[in-house]
């Protein structure tokens, strides 16, 4: 053991490791409800090549290393299941470039949502990335290496989808450029027209390697952004409400919610339309195109735009913090959500299941749809907030959670950013050979199994 | 149960049909046909007048025969299950203002400031000029006049809370209560009288207080010396002998409110409710003739009496290039307690 935080000490320098207890116990857990496990050592490298370095030694010695961001996964993605190095990325934080014309930028891995959102306010005002509704301290790579959602996934897709090349070192310590970087000094597509091996380490949860550089599209930042609420009773009705909205082909965002408190927000489903423009005139004409596309549910009276000055500071936010408001309702200030990827038509059964497991586990609930691509699907979020210091409640939403996965899988849908145990569930579900397949291109590329262990494995 | 009193003679010899004839959001091609719909609607047959009301509060002020036109056609539209605004809608503003016990009430002697259930009211409602009551604040739905659902002709939660909520006030002891919003002193004044709900207190117009203070820091009123334009709302129509306070109180502080058309009688909602109720055209179009307007009376501020049309109109005013502000501050800047933000 010695001779390893030697080794490690000798790669990163003294200030880059820790087998602390008081660190290993923060880096033993995340925010969810999952059980904490303590990693070995913490180690942050500033480098590809320290890096590489310390793969190279965890491979020799057969030391499990989980790399993480800032482990706000809530799905205890960057808990150590069976110990070993947390590579904890955050010193790797440089911007490495943007090129404006091309709208992309590059950044180490380890790069925080804030700081980008930063740099391009302060040097780019006309770009912005897709930022997701988590803290800005979460990181670019991890987001997209969980296929994460953001502010311009209704238009653009996943957040996955907008890389436009990596750096990795695979498991074996080889470091790997994908995409046009791979052929030259432009990092403005991860594969076409090539085979598109980013796929590889998209999705994987860390498992199949270490993103140390990331590509990211950027895109217009448009000078005004706007927003409108609508709402209705009849859960029947959003899958419609829906496919009208994505018809128009002008909306930035699309955020369906409900939840019993506070009152106000009682018995009703609210979908939050965001659109941006230019000049007022361009504003005025999307809002416009918004209500006329409606007008048929405010005639029956089914449903209608409730005034949002209040609320818009609010939900103007990017990042959006009052998203997880609710977790101190039953106070504690604890909440974790499954957010299985599914079509927008189950948008229904989904919503009933989300009360009948709240009253079936005494919990308290928020559910949030974002639509993804245009509408071609959704992630739909069933929160439950508990009390950290609570362990029954905490048992409780965790049972309530893994209902939720199962139901999920029944309906055809995909877990998000799934546990151990959600990756369990769905690879039983999964096409025997699809199966086969995954299990073959991880095993080629992390031969000792020491990525990540425990996750995408059929017996963790 | 309480029940609207309403004199049917009343309407039936009425020589003007003002009630519908002068409305803003409604036709109709003349005295006939205005008195017939009205007939209709005291008879309880349909008319064109429960689909088509904006709910705008102001046949209140336009009949001066004392009946309550607003109050019958709300009724009328909830007897047939009729909805205003969207049912969500409706149901929301419901939700929203159910007393769930989360209310707050300072040292109550024998005035109570009631701040309805509006936080605006409870930062206007501070500082020198309410230096003597302001303790005595009060805010919660447990204290909000329930005047709001008339919009959604929903009266029979009116007549549901409307008795609790004086209630509540009588258990804090209150005989005067100081009403910062014009919706809270029309329920207890004009709604109450016209159900025939006992209040045992006095109702304050904060207007009238505001006038009383004004006059008694004269000394300290340097005037203003600018020109606004006055947003008034709905519920002051149900008031209307409280509108001249407006101008005596900005007369006081050297503040001119030229000639504008959508004025008095003649002046349009803020918008919000016909956002709702009908849709952004007719709010859209309302907002832009009212905003228009008052440009063109060369008023640089525009002066708003209730925080919801405050809150309403604040950006779209600003965009036109005047200044938004309530009249309480207004006044807090004539006595130097606020920055006069004129030049």
């Amino acid at each position: 053991m010695r001779d390893i935080l030697k080794a490690l000490v000798e790669i990163v320098g003294e200030r880059g490791v820790s087998n602390t207890p008081e660190e290993l116990w923060f880096y033993s857990r995340d925010p969810g409800v999952l059980t904490p496990h303590l990693p070995d050592y913490v180690v942050a490298p500033r480098t590809t090549e320290e890096v590489q370095k310390i793969v190279l030694l965890a491979n020799r010695e057969k030391i499990p290393v989980v790399p993480m961001g800032n482990g706000m996964s809530l799905t205890g993605l960057v808990i150590p299941l069976k110990g070993g190095i947390v590579l904890d990325m955050k010193r790797m934080n440089k911007i490495l470039e943007v090129n404006a014309m091309a709208r992309y930028a590059v950044v180490e891995g380890g790069t925080s949502q804030g700081v980008l959102k930063a740099y391009l306010q302060e040097h780019h005002p006309q770009l912005r990335h897709s930022i997701p509704d988590a803290p800005p301290t979460t990181t670019i790579a991890a987001n997209a290496a969980l296929h994460g959602q953001g502010r311009l996934t209704q238009q653009y897709g996943f957040n996955s989808e907008m890389v436009t090349g990596l750096e990795v070192v695979l498991p074996t310590g080889e470091i790997c450029l994908i995409g046009s970087p791979s052929l030259g000094p432009y990092w403005f597509s991860r594969g076409p027209t090539m085979p598109d091996l980013s796929a590889l380490f998209l999705g994987w949860l860390g498992t199949t390697g270490i993103i140390t550089k990331i590509g990211m599209r950027l895109y217009p930042n448009k000078k005004i952004r706007d927003v409108e609420l609508f709402v209705t009773d009849r859960v029947d009705l959003i899958p419609h409400i829906l496919y009208k909205l994505t018809h128009l082909e002008i909306l930035e965002d699309v955020n369906v919610w409900f939840q019993p408190k506070p009152l106000v927000f009682k018995g009703n489903y609210h979908i939050t339309l965001y659109f941006t423009g230019d000049t007022e005139e361009e504003i005025t004409f999307k809002r416009r195109m918004i209500w006329d596309t409606l007008q048929e549910y405010m005639d029956s009276k089914d449903g209608g735009f409730m005034s949002v000055q209040y609320m818009k500071d609010m939900l103007m936010e990017m990042p959006q913090r009052g998203i997880a408001d609710f977790a101190d309702v039953p106070k504690g200030g604890g909440f974790e959500y499954s957010g299985p990827i599914t079509i927008i038509e189950h948008f229904p059964q989904y919503a009933a299941k989300v009360v009948e497991l709240a009253a079936k586990y005494d919990v308290l609930y928020a559910s949030s749809a974002r639509l993804i691509s245009g509408g071609h699907c959704m992630m739909f979020s069933i929160s439950f907030a508990f009390n950290r210091n609570d362990p029954a409640m905490m048992t409780r939403v965790k049972h309530a959670l893994d209902e939720a996965t199962a139901f999920a899988l029944e309906m055809g849908g995909i877990p998000w950013k799934p546990n151990f145990m959600e990756q369990k569930m769905t690879m039983e579900k999964m096409d025997p050979n699809a199966l086969k397949l995954l299990q073959m291109i991880k095993k080629n590329l992390d031969p000792q199994g020491i990525m990540n262990p425990g996750n995408w494995e059929v017996n963790p | 149960m309480y029940a609207l009193k309403w004199k049917e003679k009343i309407c039936a010899t009425c020589p003007s049909a003002d009630c519908l004839l002068k409305c803003q959001y409604m036709s109709f091609a003349g005295h006939d046909e205005a008195h017939g719909e009205m007939m209709k609607v005291i008879r309880g047959e349909d008319s064109r007048v429960l689909h088509e009301c904006a709910t705008c509060y102001a046949c209140e002020e336009y009949c001066k025969r004392g009946n309550h036109p607003f109050y019958l056609i709300s009724e009328r539209r909830e007897e047939k299950g009729l909805f205003t605004a969207p049912r969500p809608i409706t149901n929301q503003w419901i939700n929203m203002t159910q007393m769930q016990g989360k209310c707050m009430a300072g040292a109550v002697k024998d005035k109570a400031l009631s701040c309805c259930f509006i936080p605006d009211l409870g930062i206007l409602g501070q500082g020198e000029i309410f230096k003597d009551v302001a303790p005595a604040a009060v805010f919660g739905a447990e204290y909000m006049c329930p005047a709001v659902h008339t919009h959604f002709a929903r009266m029979s939660v009116i007549k549901e809370r409307l008795p609790k909520v004086i209630e509540n006030f009588v258990k804090l002891g209150a005989k005067e209560v100081i009403c910062l919003h014009d919706e809270c002193y029309g329920t207890f004044t004009a709604i109450a009288d016209a159900y025939g709900i006992d209040v045992p207190f006095k109702p304050v117009y904060y207007m009238d207080f505001l006038l009383s203070r004004m006059k008694e820091m004269k000394d300290r009123i340097t005037p203003l010396g600018i020109k606004v334009a006055y947003q008034r709302p709905c519920s002051n129509r149900l008031i209307p002998d409280k509108y001249p306070l407006v101008r005596e109180i900005l007369d006081l502080i050297g503040v001119e409110i030229p000639d504008r058309v959508y004025q008095g009688e003649n002046c349009l909602c803020c918008g919000e409710i016909l956002r709702s109720v009908s849709g952004y055209k007719l709010a859209d179009d309302v907002q832009e003739r009212n905003l228009n307007d008052m440009v063109a009376s060369g008023a640089s501020y525009c002066v708003f009496n209730c925080p919801a049309c405050q809150s309403s109109l604040s950006e779209k005013v600003a965009k036109k290039g005047l200044k938004p502000v309530h009249i309480i501050d207004l006044c807090k800047m004539a006595i130097g307690e606020k920055e006069r933000e004129v030049k």
